[in-house]
């Protein structure tokens, strides 16, 4: 790999809740949009570039995403961009713009009221439009299913996803803005009752309202600051959509794009963008990650899953592990689409 | 999409407003040569496939072969019964979904076929639901070629149905889609609409560049909360309108009428609404215009307080005056 031009200088993200804010989100992105920018010791005149990631599907209204462009202070004129996509998408273009010499600054945004329609039903509308989403079949059944092949292959157990439960809520009692945290037991947790068997709450991401916001800095820009995240890869890869055409137990475009963008090698830490216990278990052996490294000391999405920005934030949390030291190499992953069709893989590094 | 209805309805402590958001759209789809085959078998009690350059037959069948990129024209009739592949259980079906008791979701490889289909399996109870399971279809009674003319599967090794062609190919089709939002509005906008409640309307400064936002909102223009209340007046100018002459659904009043921009006196940003109460053809930049208030007995938090607004008969603005608000 050459040496990085781009790297992480300021992250924010607002606190994870079941209900909060306006379905328009300006007001969740203010305050984040200050902390984020000072964060990175940029007024908001300095940024080049802004990109979100938001969907009209959780806002009920078309081109929602140009309401919250109201947040920035938008004179003069800004250019700026929108993916319908998680947010981590947002920030593979804005990384490129700035590669590409079009940009030096940018600031990436994703946010989402996830609780102002029923989410898991929403989410069915984003399946295949002739012969899957005309069922309505909900986000945590396909997730099931998914689950369900898992453990018929022998690949996963009951017991080592309910581990993965009781491992994120406890690191997440660290994380201000999670919204599941707290000690658990693995046995008490698997005397639940299924929601969608074989699935129980512990196994599925809460739903969360939430808003995050990331800057990126090119070369001597980013080399001004001291607190800083090297990325020296970023790839994303996609899984065809039909849900019975692949195997749902491998993760190809995960292992893919971990490939495309340098994940090989020591690694301190990874926050894995995994909205079910399965899929932390899935994406571990889709990207080969080892046994000593850290797995999202955030607690992850499984505690706190703001649509839209949750993958941005798995970004951000791994940034932030390489700019307060804590780690040398470090990697964010982001998952969109159903039963982790599509992934981003970003590799940060201290220098 | 279409807005079918909003109304805030208000409370008395101060939480934002916030009111249903019910929005419907029909989704019409043309099918092309692949899936227009497939929906027609399904209307005639027919599953087809086809066949990808590897051998394997696919079912839903897929439009290009993902391997060599070419069209995939090689249709195959398969088994209406098939085998689970994966399976989960639903104890409260949603809105929409196939059956409206207890089902299991199902990826089902039909017989015949290499791919496994996702449909509902009206098994009864969970402890019939396992993986390898034998299912076959049940049909729709009314079919217009669409994958929900399969209604669902069932537990079942063989099936007595027979196909049967019924008309002419099957080349769109249509999905209704309903979606059920709660809509949440702003503290600031929250106080707009109780104001309007009460027939006031507020407005907001913004701290920076010191323009009266109405209703109020985030400044646009710095990216800051406006904060200082202000009361504008019901009255104001005319910036800029257009004569409806178009009929359209849903539509209230008979064109030709106006929708304007009007600035109120002492707002910096324009509010949209109607001006009546003249000819079309008489409505002019500039025009002077005064709110006329529904019956206060009505009232709710709500912009259709007012029901359009009125010409005062005040000599025009002069344009300079409204210039910068266009």
């Amino acid at each position: 790999m050459s040496t990085p031009e781009v790297a992480v200088v300021g992250f924010a993200q607002a606190p994870c809740l079941p209900s909060a804010g306006t379905t328009s989100g300006v007001e969740t992105l203010v305050p984040i949009f200050r902390r984020a920018l000072a964060e990175a010791g940029l007024d908001r005149r300095d940024v080049d570039f802004w990109c979100s990631g938001s969907s009209d599907y959780l806002a009920g209204r078309a081109f929602s995403f140009v309401n919250a462009v109201d947040a920035i202070g938008a004179y003069p004129p800004i250019c700026e961009s929108h993916v319908e996509m998680d947010a981590a998408w947002a920030f593979y273009e804005a990384y490129v713009k700035i590669l590409a010499g079009e940009a030096q600054t940018a600031v990436v945004y994703g946010f989402g009221k996830a609780s102002a329609g029923v989410l898991r039903r929403v989410l069915a509308l984003q399946l295949d439009p002739y012969v899957a989403a005309p069922l309505w079949p909900d986000s945590v059944s396909v997730a099931a299913l998914q689950a369900r092949c898992a453990l018929d292959g022998g690949i996963v157990t009951e017991r080592a996803m309910a581990e993965v439960a009781v491992r994120s809520r406890a690191d997440a009692a660290g994380n201000p803005y999670a919204q599941v945290f707290g000690d658990f037991d693995v046995d008490a947790l698997l005397a639940e009752r299924y929601v969608a068997d074989p699935l129980r709450v512990h196994d599925c991401a809460p739903v969360s309202d939430g808003a995050a916001a990331l800057v990126l800095a090119g070369g001597d820009r980013a080399r001004q600051h001291p607190r800083r995240a090297w990325i020296s890869g970023v790839a994303h890869r996609v899984d065809p959509p039909g849900l019975g055409e692949r195997d749902l137990t491998l993760v190809p475009s995960a292992t893919a794009a971990g490939e495309a963008a340098g994940l090989r090698g020591a690694l301190d830490v990874i926050e894995l963008h995994a909205p079910f216990t399965h899929q932390e278990l899935l994406l571990r052996a889709a990207l080969g990650v080892g046994e000593r490294v850290r797995i999202n000391p955030s607690g992850g999405a499984l505690c706190g899953n703001p649509m839209f920005s949750a993958g941005l934030a798995r970004i951000g949390a791994a940034a932030e592990e390489v700019m307060s030291g804590r780690a040398r190499r470090a990697a964010g992953h982001a998952t969109s689409g159903p039963a982790l069709q599509q992934n981003l893989v970003c590799v940060l590094e201290a220098s | 999409m279409r807005r079918l209805r909003t109304c805030f309805t208000g409370r008395v402590t101060a939480p934002p407003l916030s009111a249903p958001l019910n929005i419907s759209f029909d989704y019409t789809r043309s099918l092309g040569p692949v899936l227009g085959p497939f929906m027609t078998g399904l209307r005639d009690r027919r599953v087809l496939g086809n066949r990808t350059a590897d051998g394997r037959v696919h079912v839903p069948p897929l439009e290009y072969d993902p391997a060599t990129h070419a069209p995939v024209t090689d249709l195959v009739e398969v088994r209406p019964t098939g085998t689970v592949t994966s399976w989960t259980w639903t104890d409260r079906p949603l809105d929409g979904q196939p059956l409206d008791r207890p089902f299991g979701w199902a990826l089902i490889r039909l017989d015949g076929a290499d791919t496994a289909l996702l449909h509902a399996v009206d098994a009864g109870a969970r402890e019939r639901m396992h993986t390898g399971m034998r299912v076959r279809i049940r049909w729709a009674s009314e079919r217009t070629g669409h994958i929900r003319d399969i209604a669902c599967f069932e537990p079942g090794a063989d099936s007595a149905d027979r196909a049967e062609a019924a008309g002419e190919p099957v080349t769109i089709m249509t999905t209704p889609i309903r979606l059920s939002y709660t809509h949440t509005t702003s503290e600031d906008e929250s106080r707009y609409l109780r104001a309007l409640a009460e027939g006031r309307l507020l407005g907001q400064r913004c701290p920076v560049c010191r323009k009266v936002y109405v209703p109020p909102r985030v400044c646009p223009a710095d990216g800051v909360p406006t904060e200082e209340e202000v009361t504008v007046r019901d009255h104001g100018t005319v910036t800029t309108f257009c004569v409806v002459n178009v009929p359209f659904a849903g539509q209230r009043l008979d064109p030709p009428y106006v929708v304007a921009q009007i600035l109120l006196d002492g707002a910096d940003i324009p509010i949209p609404h109607l001006i009546l109460g003249l000819p079309a053809d008489r409505v002019r930049m500039g025009m002077r215009v005064a709110a006329v208030w529904r019956d206060p007995a009505s009232w709710t938090t709500s912009p259709e307080n007012i029901e359009h607004f009125r010409p005062t008969g005040e000599p025009d603005s002069p344009y300079e005056s409204y210039q910068e608000h266009l």
